[in-house]
């Protein structure tokens, strides 16, 4: 199917594109309400004809300082205010939390809690994917491959449903270990789920990855160079993307990375593998098809999870005792890890006291929003809700 | 490259701009002179000992009890770029800045590291940092005619905003303090 996409012609490719339908310069407002800015995202669009010149992106309408509430409130108080900054990849957020606080404080988890963590944050991570390649069809105009997704979520949901009685702000992953544990037969639900989910991936790749349509709106699109990836600080699929091969779960790994053996996908040139032609390293396509490909590898870990989780221990349980009472020492940390949209990180200082005099929150889709001014010039209108799509912004973690 | 040689290159190469090191912190950090950190930070960048190309977070943070404000900064250097092998974190260092809190100013790096852009204008909105060189240093999550700095230790929240009450009709007749 791949194979019958014919190649952009390069003259086309070279930016400014189309000098003819230029016409006067015009200001235009999209946002802060409109369906394709994925919430609250306020983009001037300074455009002449159908040409965008430059885009700068307006943030801040979903802020909540999540930063000011963190020094009020004790770590385990706070772990719920973390779900609703990246409100689709709560486990993950739960995760960056507890284990900036655990550094900080020195505190020990549970051998079999850090299984149901790495699990539960690589489900939400298929989780998250499914949401953001449903509604990357929804911005290119293809319905239906929504649905599908969304079916597939479904399921996940009420795995996380089984586990901690939530769907989406679960506050599951907390300080020392996970609240509770894993519910009777999770285990043969959980792999009779990806036995099930595993090929329907090729579904969505028939239906929307490899679309024709899809490919011409999004392959070329939004391109940004691996230097200028690291330039920005971008992370996550966006920085893969880009031909980067970094993810944190390999470069420094936290928790129980260490011990699986996945691969870390990156975008590559049209026209090799599996890669329809027309696409270029770092294009609005390879940041979405880099999705894709981590729900194999999430499929991946998850398994090896499943098979390798140790039986409950009575006496140890799956939370440290302590994780209420413990006090943050006089001293400062910083914890990244990888969540769905890139480098989640936490600063956490503490002044001796059992709440911290700062919780700074470093957020991926904050830093990957920052490049939208840079990649959002020079194109077409219509490319700029496939290049703000393919960032897979949360704005709950823009703004917090 | 460990912690204590890096301190150990910088130490020789800017002297009396390296005002302490925290060797014992659970994340060894080094202070540096506001009014130099413009010179280190593209040290920092540009030198092949250290190349931190990577700038990850800047926190800013409130040290009310010294009466200062301050920066930190999370660098990391990465391996050379690589689409086949895994790239790892070569070294990290978190780098403190302290200013004034009466008129903070520390030197902008938005020129060495394009990821500072924002997050100067979060620590400028938030805390009321200065960073002179900033190419558009404007409030980022707050409106722009937003009054004071909310993350500051003595921040006192507005009692109203544009005609929407910052305050509750049962908060005033009962106060939390």
């Amino acid at each position: 199917m791949a194979n019958t996409i014919a190649p952009n012609n390069p003259a086309e490719n070279s930016a400014p594109r189309q000098a003819d339908v230029r016409t006067e310069e015009m200001l235009v407002n999209m946002g802060p309400q409109h369906p394709s800015t994925h919430g609250v995202l306020r983009v001037v669009l300074r455009t002449d004809g159908e040409m965008v010149l430059e885009s700068v992106p307006h943030i801040g309408y979903l802020h909540r300082c999540a930063e000011k509430i963190g020094e009020n409130v004790a770590p385990y108080q706070y772990v719920p205010y973390t779900d609703r900054m990246d409100y689709l990849a709560g486990m993950n957020n739960n995760q960056a939390f507890a284990l900036a606080v655990e550094k900080l404080t020195g505190l020990e988890v549970p051998e079999r809690a850090k299984y149901i963590r790495v699990m539960f944050s690589e489900l939400n991570r298929i989780a998250s994917h499914l949401v953001a390649i449903g509604t990357y069809g929804l911005d290119m105009g293809a319905f239906t491959p929504f649905l599908y997704c969304f079916r597939e979520r479904e399921m996940l949901l009420d795995l996380f449903e089984s586990a901690c009685g939530a769907r989406l702000t679960y506050s599951y992953i907390t300080i020392g270990g996970v609240t509770d544990d894993l519910p009777e037969n999770f285990v043969d639900v959980c792999s009779e789920f990806l036995d099930y989910f595993e090929p329907k991936i090729d579904d969505y790749n028939n239906l929307l990855s490899y679309n024709h349509i899809f490919v011409k709106r999004t392959g070329n699109v939004g391109v940004v160079s691996a230097e200028d990836a690291i330039r920005f600080g971008l992370s996550g699929p966006v920085l893969r993307g880009s031909g980067v091969k970094f993810d944190l779960r390999k470069a420094k790994p936290y928790e129980i990375y260490d011990r699986f053996d996945f691969d870390v996908p990156v975008g590559l040139p049209g026209g090799t593998a599996e890669i329809p032609r027309g696409v270029v390293v770092g294009d609005c396509w390879s940041r979405y098809y880099v999705r894709v490909k981590e729900m194999v590898e999430s499929v991946k870990i998850i398994r090896q999870c499943l098979r390798d989780i140790p039986d409950a221990d009575e006496k140890e349980g799956v939370c440290n005792k302590k994780c209420k009472t413990v006090k943050l020492p006089d001293d400062e940390v910083y914890m990244e890890i990888e969540n769905p949209r890139g480098q989640l990180g936490f600063y956490v200082k503490g002044d001796g006291s059992a709440i911290p005099a700062r919780v700074k929150a470093r957020g991926p889709s904050f830093c990957n929003l920052c490049v939208l001014e840079y990649a959002g010039k020079n194109c077409l209108l219509a490319d700029i809700p496939a290049i703000i799509g393919s960032m897979d912004v949360v704005m709950g973690e823009v703004d917090r | 490259m460990s912690f204590e040689e890096i301190c150990q290159v910088l130490k020789s190469q800017f002297g009396d701009a390296i005002e302490e090191t925290a060797v014992d912190s659970c994340r060894p950090f080094v202070t540096i002179n506001a009014d130099k950190w413009s010179e280190v930070a593209a040290f920092l960048r540009n030198d092949d000992r250290m190349a931190f190309d990577f700038l990850q977070c800047i926190s800013a943070i409130d040290l009310l009890a010294e009466d200062k404000l301050a920066c930190v900064y999370d660098l990391a250097a990465i391996s050379p770029v690589s689409s086949t092998q895994d790239m790892t974190y070569l070294r990290e260092l978190a780098v403190r800045v302290v200013t004034d809190r009466n008129a903070p100013q520390i030197p902008s790096v938005a020129h060495v590291w394009a990821a500072a852009d924002w997050h100067e204008r979060e620590a400028f909105d938030m805390m009321g940092i200065d960073f002179p060189g900033h190419p558009n240093l404007e409030r980022i999550l707050c409106p722009d005619d937003w009054v004071g700095y909310p993350l500051r230790k003595d921040y006192a929240h507005p009692l109203e905003y544009h005609g929407i009450p910052g305050t509750t009709e049962h908060e005033l007749k009962s106060p939390r303090h």
